[in-house]
């Protein structure tokens, strides 16, 4: 069978081009490789080389021709003993092609292809149900703890656990920690699985992720999130992304964790929330616990969790004091917002850091007698809006409170959906409290002013309780 | 610094110690086995280029013409479990990797047989089973990666190393270095291997290097390396062969600079103006990879015109097969979309 040269296409936006030259003539024997003609667009000139081996049979469209439509019929190639006669049988109508408005073999076949997408709609995103918090048996110890200390508990007991559990980053080893929180850990583990690494991010954050794609569980850890920024390619594009490119064959089984946002008086480079910024990417888990016992049972979580997981902590939180239960294996879903506080005026949605703020707040609004339900989100990714609606269509008001800047913030995503979905049962806007859209400043009353405040939140939930 | 002076000179013994070898002749079943492959590897991107336009592969489409010696030899000195790594011009990588002619360019056209279900495309594959991790699109960061997958097999004590390839233009990025120092710090079984193709895209090393002796890029850290004709696979496979022994030996990292050529553009939408036609012919008329073989293996007497057509033939079915499949395989479900996402 004679060979169909066909008009290539540059790049899949191309539709037509300039046939300039043949650099083969009828007769010329042809192998692989061979450049047979340059053809031309607007954009570049490029060679058009052979795929196959034979003899030119029969150029169809001769240079200088404009306007040659992709995939249409440029020459015929003869194999081994074939003849020009049974080129004669390409179609003459390419002579013309420009005017060529059937779509050549290849356009078919790929139409044909894409008919059934064109009728495709989109799937649903499926949701996963998430099982609620397990119950602490009646009589159970608890113990009060940090929240340093909860998280080197979990860590510890994940490791304790499995032996691909390891832990790597910046002076977690023999500093012990630069906040403390890896404490103990290299006494009882070794240098093998408590890992001092250089001051190298992006390339501690890489080498982890190659690890975890061979099925080990590394918990790296940033000094802070602020420094995580070197890094922040190999977390999307690398841990966040392969599951998906690679069909589901691999992923990043692994925890990045460390603190994130303001500590004090740390200035503008160290003092910023990542919670928005990892909760827009797929791939991802974002967990920002308050409590330390939400620190204990999340980390062992995320530990054991298939998927990436950013795990923010606070450097400010990591010194407070909560209870925490004395179980052998104490885990809470990533996914579930935690009802803090009962309460039926008004809708307090807060996490980490934010709910130092919240639950002052709360405080004050008793003292007015209005009577707040605190939400802690736990999990900024996938966000529980479920338990924030339900609490929503009980008061009928909400605010936010978190440190992150208020522009495209979880706060502002709480009340898209919460708008979305339970519109009929507000009965004010939604407010949402945020740092302010400043860098972070350095002078004590600049920061203080930049960050949230108790009266603020204090302020809006008087302001959607029309209690001013 | 008395600890410094004092260190220096052993440091940069072993550092020398390393030379390339001499490339070792090849048995005919060694020549046969290069000469197969690379033609499958020529075969497969000269077909893919037809696809691509024809409209049949979008997006981006990076060719290995011109560079079938370097992961031909390359795989022939490792052993099983050993991983690979490498960038976005990787659909060689995965045919020398043992993977599916039909599942790779299924992928590009994104069909469901693709090897990513048609998710990933010409830039990201992977194969578990093969031991391949990818596939990268972002420029060097493959190469943290691979150093990631040296540190799991030290981890785990196994004598399994990680060849992570780059390239000329790769060899510039930040992470590259960084991986260098922990790979040397903590000795992990690493190879770097640096083809060096000449062109970043379209920008030439001369333009873009400081240092154009890309075996050098590893002396501030102590890995050796060493300058390999990339064109030869036989000089490849005893690079390869030599390499490998370093690092599952336990001595660390080394790095193998590939002298090679890519007779196309940096992708299918690159008409490759930065340099001369005759430079391509050169390379291609005196160099070319498979061409040595073929004649090495006319002169010995190996095999025949007739031996060669056949095992051409052979490459080609194998070729067609995998076009015909990639042309007539569904697109995925829709409901693909949304899987894959979480575990």
């Amino acid at each position: 069978m004679p060979i169909d040269i066909l008009m290539p296409a540059l790049s899949p936006t191309m539709e037509e081009g300039k046939l300039s030259k043949w650099l083969k003539k009828e007769g010329d024997t042809v192998t692989s490789g061979d450049v047979l003609a340059e053809i031309e667009t607007d954009k570049a000139t490029m060679e058009v080389e052979a795929v196959d081996e034979g003899t030119i049979g029969k150029i169809v469209v001769p240079e200088g021709t404009e306007g040659v439509k992709v995939n249409s019929v440029i020459a015929v190639l003869l194999g081994e003993g074939e003849s020009a006669d049974a080129a004669a049988a390409a179609p003459a109508k390419a002579e013309e092609p420009a005017k060529a408005e059937e779509p050549a073999k290849a356009e078919d076949a790929r139409s044909e292809q894409e008919q059934p997408a064109a009728k495709q709609t989109v799937p649903a995103a499926p949701k996963a149900e998430i099982a609620a918090d397990p119950d602490i048996p009646a009589g159970t110890e608890m113990v009060t703890m940090t929240v340093r200390e909860a998280l080197r508990d979990a860590m510890a007991e994940e490791m304790r656990r499995s032996p691909d559990v390891f832990v790597m980053g910046e002076e977690v080893a023999e500093y012990q920690g630069a906040y403390k929180v890896t404490q103990g850990l290299l006494e009882e583990f070794g240098p093998r699985r408590v890992v001092d690494t250089p001051i190298t991010e992006h390339g501690f954050a890489g080498v982890g992720v190659g690890a975890a794609m061979t099925g080990l569980r590394p918990i790296v850890e940033f000094m802070t999130f602020n420094f995580a920024m070197q890094a922040i390619d190999q977390i999307l594009n690398s841990a966040a992304k392969t599951l998906y490119m690679s069909g589901g064959q691999m992923g990043a089984p692994m925890v990045f964790r460390g603190p994130s946002g303001a500590a004090s008086r740390v200035a503008a480079q160290h003092s910023q929330c990542y919670a928005a910024w990892y909760s827009h990417i797929p791939g991802l888990k974002v967990v920002m616990p308050y409590t330390a016992a939400d620190a204990k049972g999340l980390l062992k979580a995320a530990i054991r969790d298939p998927n990436p997981v950013i795990f923010l902590e606070n450097e400010i939180l990591y010194g407070h004091t909560f209870e925490v239960p004395k179980l052998e294996d104490f885990l809470l879903p990533i996914g579930k917002a935690r009802v803090h506080k009962k309460g039926k005026d008004v809708t307090l949605v807060s996490f980490g850091i934010g709910m130092n703020y919240t639950v002052k707040a709360e405080a004050e609004l008793a003292k007015l007698g209005i009577d707040a339900e605190i939400i802690d989100l736990r999990t900024i990714r996938p966000m529980d809006i479920p338990t924030v609606v339900e609490s929503v269509k009980k008061t009928g008001r909400c605010v936010t409170i978190e440190e992150g800047y208020p522009q495209s913030s979880v706060g502002t995503e709480i009340a898209t959906r919460v708008m979305q979905e339970a519109f009929d049962y507000l009965d004010a806007p939604i407010l949402t409290i945020a740092g302010k859209d400043v860098p972070m400043p350095y002078a004590a009353n600049l920061e203080k002013l930049a960050l949230p405040s108790v009266q603020e939140i204090v302020d809006a939930v008087k302001a959607v309780t029309y209690t001013a | 610094m008395a600890t410094r002076a004092k260190k220096s000179p052993a440091r940069s013994a072993q550092t020398s110690a390393v030379k390339a070898p001499k490339p070792a002749e090849f048995t005919k079943d060694q020549e046969l086995e290069a000469y197969r492959h690379m033609l499958l590897i020529r075969r497969f991107e000269e077909k893919a280029g037809q696809l691509y336009g024809m409209g049949f592969i979008g997006g981006f489409c990076h060719l290995y013409i011109g560079q079938e010696a370097v992961v031909t030899g390359m795989q022939m000195s490792l052993k099983d479990g050993d991983q690979v790594i490498t960038g976005y011009r990787d659909h060689g990588h995965m045919l020398a990797c043992g993977m599916s002619a039909r599942g790779v360019m299924a992928e590009l056209t994104g069909r469901r047989g693709g090897l990513s279900k048609g998710k990933g495309g010409s830039m990201h594959m992977f194969s578990k089973e093969k031991h391949f991790y990818g596939g990268h699109g972002i420029v060097g960061a493959q190469v943290s990666l691979g150093t990631g997958l040296a540190f799991a097999n030290r981890y785990r004590g196994n004598d399994n190393v990680s060849l992570a390839y780059f390239g000329d233009g790769a060899a510039n990025q930040g992470q590259v270095y960084e991986s260098f120092n922990m790979a040397a710090l903590w000795k992990l079984p690493v190879i770097y291997i640096i083809e060096n193709n000449r062109y970043a895209m379209g920008t030439s090393v001369s333009r873009a290097s400081a240092e154009t002796d890309f075996s050098r890029r590893g002396i501030s850290f102590n890995i050796p390396g060493f300058q390999v004709d990339g064109m030869d696979v036989r000089a490849v496979n005893a690079a390869g062969d030599e390499a490998v022994a370093w690092a599952r030996a336990g001595k660390g990292p080394i790095i193998l600079e590939m002298q090679t050529y890519r007779y196309r553009g940096h992708s299918m939408s690159d008409p490759a103006k930065y340099r001369t036609k005759d430079e391509v012919q050169k390379m291609r008329s005196d160099h070319d990879p498979i061409e040595q073989v073929k004649n090495r293996l006319v002169e010995k007497g190996w095999s025949t015109e007739d031996d060669l057509k056949k095992i051409d033939k052979e490459v080609r079915d194998v070729v067609a097969d995998a076009a015909d499949f990639a042309q007539s395989d569904p697109e995925p479900d829709a409901s693909e979309l949304y899987t894959d996402i979480l575990l």
